[in-house]
């Protein structure tokens, strides 16, 4: 849209994302901090497919895509050609994905390109699952959480892993600049796009972007719900400089972890007598989130299943073959 | 100048004469010498090109797509099992109209895996989109992966140019390696308006339904078609330029009166013109096809090259499992509803057994006793076919 | 010659597909108690609020699919969802706020 003869959006209206899309919200902020002089590759996804549906594009910026697992490799090609062609001067190269395009089927080329120390920023827009294919479980779907491929039944009570630790794999790789974000905090998530950008070398943003239909929740409540992430401490928000955490988000006011499961449908099963354990287990994470303290970063997290069932007694519902 | 040079750093020096401004692949065998020698040509500083180590070749195939969407040219390669990953990007890469050239070292696929030379690999993703030239010794080598680039950057489709792995790529023959001007003159610098460009923004890679996506395959399938044309008159250019001509979209050897055809593509062509000439001194009639291009499938060219012979052979290395060599199957296609010769498909030299010269004459004497078209493993080991668990 | 087809997207094309038949509600800015936060503006996942001036916010409709996040975001309550004329307000669909229903 033109106001006073100047683009205004770099993302534009007209996509035909779902009403209160949480990737919309942080991919316009994303591109918004950036700024035109980008080039953007993209993942298959949601963001892809409601932005890009022939004949129709939302992008006022050069932009790609290519595949579901490659953006981090297209955008690696693009910028040590750009490079080598002597046509770099100020461009920023852009490498977005959901959470199934970075810590799924693209986590190889996104290795790759850390390890090379590609100037790139990659965006991870985390809406905990394969949204756009029908809200399928990812490596990044929380415990807990029911989707269409770790669904409650009478035998299992959904996702039995720990969301796979994606910032810390970045850093592991030596990344530079690591950083949470919310939409929520939309200042703070521009903040943090600029500052990325400023810096050379590969930078890892993840962004947590709540899902309507995959989520279950009245459109309204996006920003509500990404807020509450945060201040329930199951999705911690923080830097990570050259490996030194730096700036966590301490919660002004803590809120317990049903606070944040009650309005989404995923976690409606929780709420079922016999599963008490279970939301037991999510304030366990949630408290050793806002335990971490600024300083090196350390492994923190374990992936695997809830230690309270190691004492149970009862029949343990078997885990439900989701590869936990 | 004349230089003793293996296959592998023959391509080097084409690539290089070519000034890719972005070289990127995964090493394979037997593609590795090509890689390494441009490696060696950058950290020497005698190519001057970005030069990215890749993960693996489907991030070798995408980075190289990255850089061609930015207007760069460049050049990847890779073999066999490398081929087969990077096939969703291939497919990617000519839907895309980017012209990436890549040459593929031909090698046997796995399972079981097996390093030696044959041309599955390739044959294998004749559907990609690719136009795929297959060369016949070093020097045609050199000068297909030079005709490449100017195909692919006038057509928009990629190219691969496909050459027998461990045959040519480890091979020392004397070749000419042509001078850098006049290499310039022929090919021009790639600088295309279709790229990624914050002046001039646009998206590349839509999703396209069931609204539009047909007239996509449609203009790619006539454009593959169009390429033909452009194939032979590259080759003819060349020719005028540098001096030599390996063929256009195919090439004919010895077909005065001949009353039997053997056809194949690759490095074999040379032991099926000494073959060729022993049998024609034994009395027996034979003629060469060599299919240089084999995608675009030069229908036209083959149907005018046999249209009058009775019995024709192909000779192939690969095997398209549940029906014929794939081979054999592409050049029945160039007769369609009329009479066509008798045309049979030989299966030879699989996971690099060797093809010798005597076996090509026992193919055409025993297609001269029997013309039925028929398919056929040669050379096998009847000992082994049994089976090994006892 | 070739020929190319969706080859090239033009760059913000999506504004010709108006999306304003997505909606039930819309949201209505009373322009009273803006603060100027900003947060409507910026949590809007279409695009289509605009800033008119320091403390002075306004959508345009021809893109709205009436989410209600700008009224549910705003601190101060000077935004308002309206329904659609010929629109009902929808049945609640059990598993919203606090629903303990599957």
């Amino acid at each position: 849209m033109e106001r006073e003869g100047r683009i205004i959006n770099l993302m534009e209206p007209g996509h035909t994302g779902c009403a209160g899309c949480g990737q919309a919200i942080a991919a316009r902020l994303v591109i918004r901090a950036a700024g035109s002089n980008v080039i953007v590759a993209n993942a298959t996804g949601c963001l892809e497919v409601y932005t890009t549906t022939y004949p129709r594009s939302a992008w006022e910026v050069p932009w790609i895509h290519s595949l579901f697992e490659n953006p981090a490799a297209v955008a690696s090609g693009i910028e040590a050609c750009l490079k080598a062609m002597g046509r770099y001067d100020g461009i920023k190269v852009i490498a977005q994905a959901g959470d199934g395009g970075t810590a799924d089927i693209g986590i190889g080329c996104l290795s790759g390109m850390f390890e090379r120390r590609h100037d790139i920023l990659y965006v991870c827009y985390d809406n905990e699952g394969y949204m756009n294919t029908g809200y399928q479980r990812s490596s990044l779907t929380p415990f807990g959480a029911r989707t269409t491929t770790s669904p409650s039944g009478a035998l299992s009570w959904g996702n039995v892993t720990r969301k796979k630790n994606m910032p810390l794999i970045a850093v592991a790789h030596g990344v530079p600049y690591v950083a949470t974000a919310t939409p929520a905090e939309p200042r703070d998530l521009m903040r943090k796009v600029q500052k990325a950008l400023q810096i050379e070398g590969p930078k890892y943003l993840h962004i947590l972007v709540p899902c309507v239909p995959g989520w279950g929740y009245e459109s309204e409540e996006t920003l509500e719900l990404a807020r509450l992430a945060v201040e329930t401490g199951l999705f911690p928000v923080f830097e990570i400089e050259k490996g030194v955490i730096t700036k966590i988000r301490k919660p002004k006011e803590r809120k317990p972890v049903e606070a944040y499961l009650r309005p989404q449908k995923r976690f409606a099963h929780l709420f079922q007598p016999g599963n008490e354990h279970l939301i037991v287990e999510m304030q366990q994470i949630a408290d050793e989130n806002l335990a971490i303290e600024s300083g090196p970063a350390v492994l923190y997290g374990t992936g695997g299943v809830a230690k309270e069932l190691e004492n149970e007694e009862e029949e343990i519902p078997p885990k439900a073959g989701s590869g936990g | 100048m004349i230089s003793m040079l293996e296959g592998s750093k023959a391509v080097a020096e084409a690539v290089r004469l070519c000034r890719p401004n972005l070289v990127c692949a995964y090493p394979i065998t037997p593609q590795t010498h090509i890689v390494e020698e441009l490696s060696r040509m950058v950290a020497d500083g005698r190519l001057h090109a970005g030069y990215v180590l890749a993960e693996s070749e489907f991030g070798a195939a995408s980075i190289v797509l990255g850089g061609s969407a930015v207007g760069g040219r460049t050049y990847t390669a890779t073999s066999s099992q490398g081929l087969l990953l990077m096939t969703e990007v291939m497919f990617n890469i000519a839907g895309l109209r980017l012209p990436v050239v890549m040459t593929c070292a031909n090698r046997a696929v796995s399972a079981p895996i097996n390093i030696w030379n044959d041309q599955q690999d390739a044959v294998s993703i004749r559907d990609s989109g690719w136009i795929q030239l297959f060369v016949e010794d070093n020097q045609e080598a050199i000068d297909t992966h030079i005709q490449a680039f100017k195909i692919a950057e006038q057509s928009m489709i990629p190219v691969m140019v496909c050459m027998d792995g461990y045959v040519l790529t480890h091979t020392l023959e004397p070749v000419e390696v042509p001078e850098q001007e006049k290499v310039d003159n022929f090919l021009p610098p790639y600088n295309p308006s279709y790229r990624l460009d914050p002046n001039d923004p646009f998206t590349m890679g839509s999703m396209v339904g069931p609204d539009a996506y047909m007239e996509t395959r449609y203009n790619m399938h006539n454009d593959m078609m169009d390429a033909r044309l452009l194939i032979e008159r590259v080759a003819r250019d060349y020719e005028a330029e540098f001096g030599r001509w390996h063929g256009g979209l195919v090439e004919t050897y010895d077909m005065e009166g001949a009353d039997l055809v053997l056809v194949s593509m690759g490095s074999l062509l040379g032991t099926m013109r000494d073959a060729t000439d022993e049998l024609r001194r034994e009395g027996l009639k034979v003629g060469l096809l060599k299919i240089r291009c084999f995608r675009p499938f030069p229908i036209n060219a083959v149907h005018d090259a046999i249209k009058d012979i009775e019995v024709v052979g192909v000779i192939e290395k690969d095997i398209s499992l549940g029906l014929e060599g794939t081979l054999c199957s592409e050049m029945r296609s160039a007769f369609c509803g009329e009479e066509s010769p008798d045309i049979s498909s030989f299966v030879m030299g699989l996971g690099g057994r060797d093809i010798t010269v005597d076996e090509i004459k026992q193919v055409a004497r025993d297609l001269a006793n029997n013309p039925s078209c028929r398919v056929e493993f040669r050379g096998l080991n009847e000992e082994l076919i049994r089976g090994d668990e006892h | 010659m070739p020929r190319f087809v969706a080859r090239r997207v033009a760059p913000g094309s999506s504004l010709k597909n108006l999306t304003e038949a997505w909606r039930g509600k819309h949201p209505v800015f009373k322009q009273d108690q803006c603060i100027g936060c900003q947060r409507c503006f910026m949590g809007c996942p279409e695009g289509t609020i605009y800033q008119l001036g320091k403390k002075r916010f306004d959508v345009n409709l021809d893109y709205c699919k009436g989410c209600g996040i700008c009224a549910n975001e705003c601190p101060v309550d000077d935004i308002e969802m309206v329904l659609e004329a010929g629109c009902e307000e929808p049945v609640a669909s059990g598993g919203g706020k606090g629903s303990d229903a599957k």
